[in-house]
């Protein structure tokens, strides 16, 4: 079992209106099912499917991923900013485990 | 590619083992999504609804020396308003084990249609990106990528 760490970067305050970066990391092997062990054995797949960002409860981000993304899958996107709140990030793997992580998001006028 | 999948009788006789390197190969070959897998899997995704190149740029390293970590950024031309905005982006690589890479979900909250990733490519192959805008167009473009070391396979 390896253990899903978030590690989640947005501005610290943002103005109303602008599209704000946000770049989100989860720890996780994506083991791609293509891989053999030493004794040539094919290693189970094990993979992040999903990974969603909601703000303020409405969905602004959805990837589904497939085994071609990279170890710790890594995202960058964009949010317009429209007024402080909360954002959840939701990461899903093919074994059910989820992992979790909010941020608050502080816009200025 | 072949010296990975030696048999005992490839190692006797060198006549044997060129036979045997082309039996490797066409055993390997299966595992490698060739460009018509990569139609079916753009065939599943959006139909046969005519795909125009343009609107899409991709950032992919021309070459990439470590296959199992390319970082790549898909930028979408679109003012993401609620009239005229990109819905989804899809990433394929023809000659991964899966052409299909990933899809992601946007909207006219992103503000911008811009997203970046790391992907493992395979082997030196073209990788291509279709971007759904919200009037139902469908818009690509495709960048050739050389790796070095190949990034699924062990």
């Amino acid at each position: 079992m390896s253990e899903m760490v978030a590690r989640v970067r947005i501005p610290q305050t943002a103005r109303r209106g602008d599209a704000v970066e946000i770049r989100a990391m989860i720890t996780h092997p994506m083991e791609s099912g293509f891989r053999l062990d030493n004794m040539g054995r094919p290693i189970a797949r094990h993979i992040v499917e999903s990974f969603t960002c909601t703000y303020d409860g409405q969905q602004v981000f959805r990837a589904t991923l497939h085994p071609a993304v990279s170890t710790n899958p890594y995202f960058v996107f964009y949010l317009a900013a429209t007024h402080s709140a909360d954002l959840l990030f939701t990461w899903t793997d093919d074994h059910g485990d989820v992992a979790r992580h909010t941020a608050y998001l502080t816009v200025a006028d | 590619m072949a010296d990975r999948h030696p048999s005992a009788f490839s190692r006797r006789r060198t006549t044997l083992r060129a036979i045997a390197a082309g039996v490797g190969f066409l055993l390997v070959r299966p595992s490698v999504a060739t460009p018509d897998d990569l139609a079916i899997a753009l065939r599943e995704a959006f139909g046969d609804r005519p795909i125009t190149p343009g609107k899409l740029k991709l950032e992919v390293p021309r070459l990439a020396e470590n296959g199992s970590v390319v970082p790549v950024a898909i930028t979408v031309e679109s003012p993401m308003t609620a009239q005229d905005h990109v819905k989804s982006i899809h990433l394929f690589a023809e000659n991964n084990p899966l052409p299909r890479v990933l899809s992601v979900e946007l909207g006219p909250y992103n503000g911008r249609a811009r997203v970046a990733t790391r992907i493992r490519i395979a082997a030196s192959q073209q990788i291509r990106g279709v971007a759904v805008m919200s009037d139902g167009s469908l818009w690509s473009a495709a960048v050739d990528v050389e790796v070095t070391v190949g990034g699924c396979a062990p």
